[in-house]
């Protein structure tokens, strides 16, 4: 799979830590939600980091979209959140993987579990099923730690309803009046946003490792059969 | 192509020594987990290991008889697809070697089975000769199910995915069969030093 240049079109702020990146890459051949690209930094005497990202946007020609959480301590986060202007220009090739993908002629119902910024290859999804005009029934259950931190809050407000249910819950803190949900995902929180087990959804789940662990035991537990519930995980380091 | 050069990147540099850590892999101190859905929790009093396909005759261990085999500590460096690389892991485990000693088999090519539906394949000589083993500790501590256990395997040449985790045996084939991340994307071999980690790498 060769690598392919990425000029950068324009860098949005989503959160204080999260950007999304626009990328315009001549000769992209398409990619499906759910997938993801491997991005390549080369400085100036040839040292080069690579990492993997999960594409956030639709097809659409040749545009893509990357949405990147900084991490303090990251390598390569730092650079595409603070140190990209349109423009410049990156490395990166895709789109890879096959299986933590989903496409509106899968149907559904559909349960997307997030945590943090995990929501980034759901929100494709979300999109994909926008586009499509699909009103497959759709429940996005996101979990951020405060409303400041919640990613596409804007737009999930918009795509919501016609099928489509989001539904936050905040763990660290909360604005005034806040009458949603202010723990960690449990069972009781999963059976409240359903769909049931015997509805058979498609269930995809995405955050840190303790966070998708967590929900993906207690999904099999609530009668989610396991091959229902794909699942892609990221550690402090491994998913930057 | 030549590469691009992404302005005013510098990079962090972990020091980390270039014949140990791979092309476009870099080293965490963290234990990252990548597995494709809920990890499974086999009781030890349900799991056993078996040696099943091309053989003259299928093997099985229940738990306490895998424990009793013979085995070894490997300290190896271990690459994941996703570019972490990890060094100086230390591991207990079974020896591939020692699970096939004495079974007859024309078999070229092996698919390692899980709990959960896992598969991977490998060519056979690649998990004979001192390379491979089924791992039942790590750090001195029996294995975390996150990370696999109670045991996986280790084939610490490939990248990590070709050590499946919850690995309850081998399936010895004549014919290669692509397994899980193989049939969605991933390389058939997966070579680190060579960066074999998609489709046509």
């Amino acid at each position: 799979m060769n690598w392919r240049v990425a000029e950068v079109v324009n860098v949005v702020p989503e959160t204080p830590r999260v950007k999304t990146v626009a990328f315009d890459v001549p000769g992209w051949p398409g990619h499906r939600a759910g997938q993801h690209v491997d991005v390549r930094l080369t400085a100036e005497d040839g040292y080069q980091a690579q990492r993997s990202y999960s594409i956030a946007s639709v097809p659409d020609g040749t545009r893509v979209e990357l949405t990147v959480e900084r991490l303090e301590d990251g390598e390569v986060s730092p650079y595409l959140t603070d140190g990209l202007r349109p423009g410049d220009r990156i490395e990166l090739r895709g789109p890879v993987g096959g299986y933590f993908v989903w496409e509106p002629s899968q149907g559904g119902p559909l349960l997307l579990v997030a945590g943090g910024s995990g929501v980034v290859p759901l929100m494709a999804m979300i999109r994909a099923r926008a586009v499509a005009g699909s009103d497959i029934d759709a429940r996005l259950l996101f979990s951020s730690r405060s409303w400041e931190e919640v990613i596409y809050r804007g737009e999930l407000e918009r795509l919501g309803g016609g099928g489509l249910t989001v539904v936050h819950t905040l763990t660290r803190s909360q604005p005034p009046g806040w009458a949603g949900y202010a723990r960690r995902v449990d069972a009781e929180m999963l059976v409240e946003v359903g769909p049931s087990p015997s509805r058979l959804p498609g269930v995809y789940v995405c955050g840190p490792t303790p966070f998708v662990e967590a929900v993906a035991e207690a999904l099999v537990e609530l009668g989610h059969e396991p091959h229902r519930v794909r699942t892609e995980r990221f550690g402090p380091t491994g998913g930057e | 192509m030549s590469p691009i050069v992404s302005r005013g990147f510098r990079g962090r540099r972990d020091g980390a020594p270039n014949d140990r850590v791979p092309p476009g892999q870099y080293v965490t101190r963290d234990f990252p987990v990548l597995s494709a859905g809920p990890t499974p929790h086999r009781p030890l009093e349900l799991w056993d290991f078996s040696i099943v396909g091309e053989v003259d005759e299928p093997r099985r261990w229940t738990w306490e008889e895998f424990r009793a085999l013979p085995s070894e500590e490997v300290t190896v460096d271990i690459h994941c697809v996703t570019k972490w690389s990890k060094l100086d892991t230390v591991w207990q485990g079974v020896s591939v070697d020692t699970l096939l000693d004495g079974v007859e088999t024309a078999a070229e090519y092996v698919v390692p089975f899980s709990d959960g539906g896992y598969t991977t394949n490998l060519p056979l000589e690649d998990v004979t000769g001192g390379k491979a083993w089924v791992a039942f500790a790590y750090d001195g501590e029996p294995l975390e199910p996150e990370h696999g256990g109670p045991a996986r395997m280790l084939v610490p040449h490939l990248y990590f995915w070709k050590s499946a985790k919850w690995v309850r045996g081998l399936r010895l084939s004549a014919i290669d069969e692509p397994g899980f991340w193989e049939v969605n994307g991933y390389h058939n071999y997966g070579d680190p030093w060579q960066e074999q980690r998609y489709w046509g790498d």
